[in-house]
């Protein structure tokens, strides 16, 4: 199968106008496979190749697309976890099992070519390597999708999480630090968005005032777009509705984010099917085109980013998604950035200036009336605090907004244009869903 | 319980065997006239990787803001939880910035703004690191 590498598919420099594909490629379906906190590692109907099939047949259902049509699958090999993953990341090498489970393949990790043999995918042309998290991943789709590289191409997304504290063990079990770690880790900062974040929320609420709990009416409405999330983990586990009282008296983690602030590692996929525009037209749901797409990646200038450097930098991204888009703040209608961390959303909100929030005044708009059913939908997504670390209930929400099927979570104000993310504030990519092509 | 060891490579070799003499030394951008740190084999400024010198600064700066890490991830720093993680600005360029755990300081009782000053502690046999001490 045809590996298109080295590909520039990346709109990640300023300046470059109109994406010169707006709206002419769609997102036609997706699919979510069930969101459990772990695999137990015996459970064959639920390993990441399991559920990346599974969620894979739903989307091709939705877009009502049989299995010879798809000619393009991107499917993002990380399980998350990484060389820190703890559990996840000493699971392997172990023995294995009947195929099409006889090596780590459709286990822990997912890639395009085994899906496409277990699937049996008859006509799949393109099946990029070296596939980025979904925040890119969705861009890439869509350029590629846009430059004829294949014109029905099934997005794979999986999440995984074993047994175990996560990302406890790995290079965080290790008593010396390597690389960019000689920097952070003997200090006690082990990486990742939490430290990335909290320092800056810190200043944030120095600068503009307000306090860390000033997140809780925005934690807790996540938790409450979750609920009304079918598919995801709070919604399909039973969990119980949040209320201030949890999440002022929940445990640190690192002090003062608390463990609501963070969200729930969890073992699932999903699939999104990604077209040309003109195929969307004849398929089963009402298309959800692609406005444009932007990446970013910046470089801290010291050990820290601190405030003014992550407002310039959501600054710049938001900036690189509204030229690419042809729109402005006042024309997003949807806005489901990543929360991964509560810390960071603001900062994301503020930039993209959405609904008139500037900077400072997140933790009032907070405050406000950001429920489905009112005014200011923030997030209607519900996210990852919401949903569990599946990455892309941002994605599925906007689709489902913009096609008018989000049921209780369907927002009551105008849902034409729709913005959706999984990105840190120093990298990562935005992308802009439209009900039209223009 | 003792630190993690940092593991000096060709580009921060000689911040580590300055550390290890207790001084502070900077990588310094003679074309841009600016500190940089960690170092790095470029410039991030003008990617200029010549016109990279190394200096000597001063360890005087302000913490910024601070966290508490009570349930973090690495090992070998378990015992020590809750511990202070501080921020810290130089006051040559207020750009850069440092970890320290404030040796000294009870956890949650860092005084944000206060001014500090560069101390070494030794993490392993020949390793010192650079650490931050509350001034006065």
């Amino acid at each position: 199968m045809a590996t298109q590498t080295p590909y520039e598919w990346r709109r990640d420099t300023d300046g470059m106008g109109v994406w010169e594909h707006r709206g002419k490629v769609a997102v036609a379906g997706f699919g979510h496979s069930p969101v459990n906190r772990r695999w137990d590692e015996t459970s064959m109907n639920q390993t990441l190749g399991a559920y990346s099939m599974l969620a894979c047949e739903l989307a091709m259902e939705d877009a009502g697309v049989t299995p010879d049509q798809i000619d393009g699958v991107i499917c993002c090999q990380s399980h998350i976890a990484g060389n820190s993953g703890g559990s996840s990341s000493t699971w392997a090498p172990r023995p294995y099992f009947d195929p099409p489970y006889e090596s780590e393949w459709g286990l822990t990790l997912i890639n395009a070519d085994w899906l496409v043999k277990q699937m049996e995918l008859p006509n799949v042309k393109y099946t990029p390597s070296n596939v980025p998290t979904i925040g890119e991943m969705m861009g890439l789709a869509a350029q590629s999708v846009a430059d004829g590289l294949c014109t029905t191409c099934l997005v794979i997304y999986p999440t995984g999480n074993l047994e175990g504290r996560y990302r406890r063990g790995g290079e965080n079990a290790e008593d010396y630090a390597n690389g960019a770690r000689q920097w952070t880790v003997p200090w006690g900062n082990h990486g990742g968005n939490d430290f990335i974040n909290i320092f800056p929320h810190n200043q944030y609420c120095q600068k503009y005032g307000g306090t860390h709990d000033d997140l809780a009416p925005f934690v807790i409405n996540q938790h409450r777009n979750g609920l009304l999330t079918p598919w995801g983990y709070n919604a399909s586990s039973g969990m119980v509705q949040l209320t201030e009282e949890d999440y002022v008296n929940s445990r640190y983690i690192l002090n003062p984010l608390r463990i609501f602030d963070c969200d729930r590692p969890v073992n699932a996929s999903a699939a999104y099917l990604i077209t040309t525009a003109e195929r969307a037209r004849d398929m089963r749901q009402p298309p959800v085109y692609v406005l444009n797409h932007s990446q970013h990646n910046f470089t801290q200038r010291t050990t820290q980013p601190d405030l003014d450097e992550i407002e310039d930098w959501t600054d710049r991204a938001a900036r690189r998604m509204f030229e690419g888009a042809g729109l402005g703040p006042a024309d997003v209608d949807i806005f489901n950035p990543y929360d991964g961390y509560a810390t960071m959303a603001q900062f994301f909100l503020e930039a993209f200036q959405w609904h008139g929030v500037k900077r400072g005044d997140a933790f009032a708009f907070y405050a406000d009336d950001i429920r489905v059913e009112g005014p200011h939908p923030f997030s209607s997504s519900g996210g990852n605090l919401g949903n569990g670390r599946t990455r892309t209930a941002m994605y599925t929400d906007s689709i489902e907004q913009l096609r008018g099927s989000a049921g209780p979570r369907q927002v009551k104000v105008r849902a034409e244009t729709a913005l959706a993310a999984f990105t840190t504030p120093s990298s990562g990519g935005w992308m802009m869903f439209g009900k039209h092509p223009s | 319980m003792p630190k993690i060891i940092p593991v000096p490579d060709e580009v921060s070799k000689p911040f580590w065997d300055a550390v290890n003499e207790k001084r502070l030394l900077l990588q310094n951008c003679t074309v841009c006239d600016r500190l940089q740190y960690p170092p790095r084999q470029t410039c991030l400024s003008c990617g200029s990787a010549e016109k990279l010198e190394w200096k000597d600064a001063k360890g005087r700066g302000h913490v910024s803001t601070y966290i508490v890490i009570e349930d973090g991830r690495l090992n070998r720093r378990m015992p020590d939880q809750p511990y202070n993680l501080a921020l810290i600005t130089l006051d040559q360029d207020p750009s850069i910035n440092f970890y320290s755990n404030l040796p000294g300081v009870p956890p949650y009782e860092v005084p944000v703004g206060a001014a500090v000053q560069m101390i070494f502690e030794e993490v392993g046999p020949d390793q010192l690191i650079h650490e931050w001490q509350v001034v006065g």
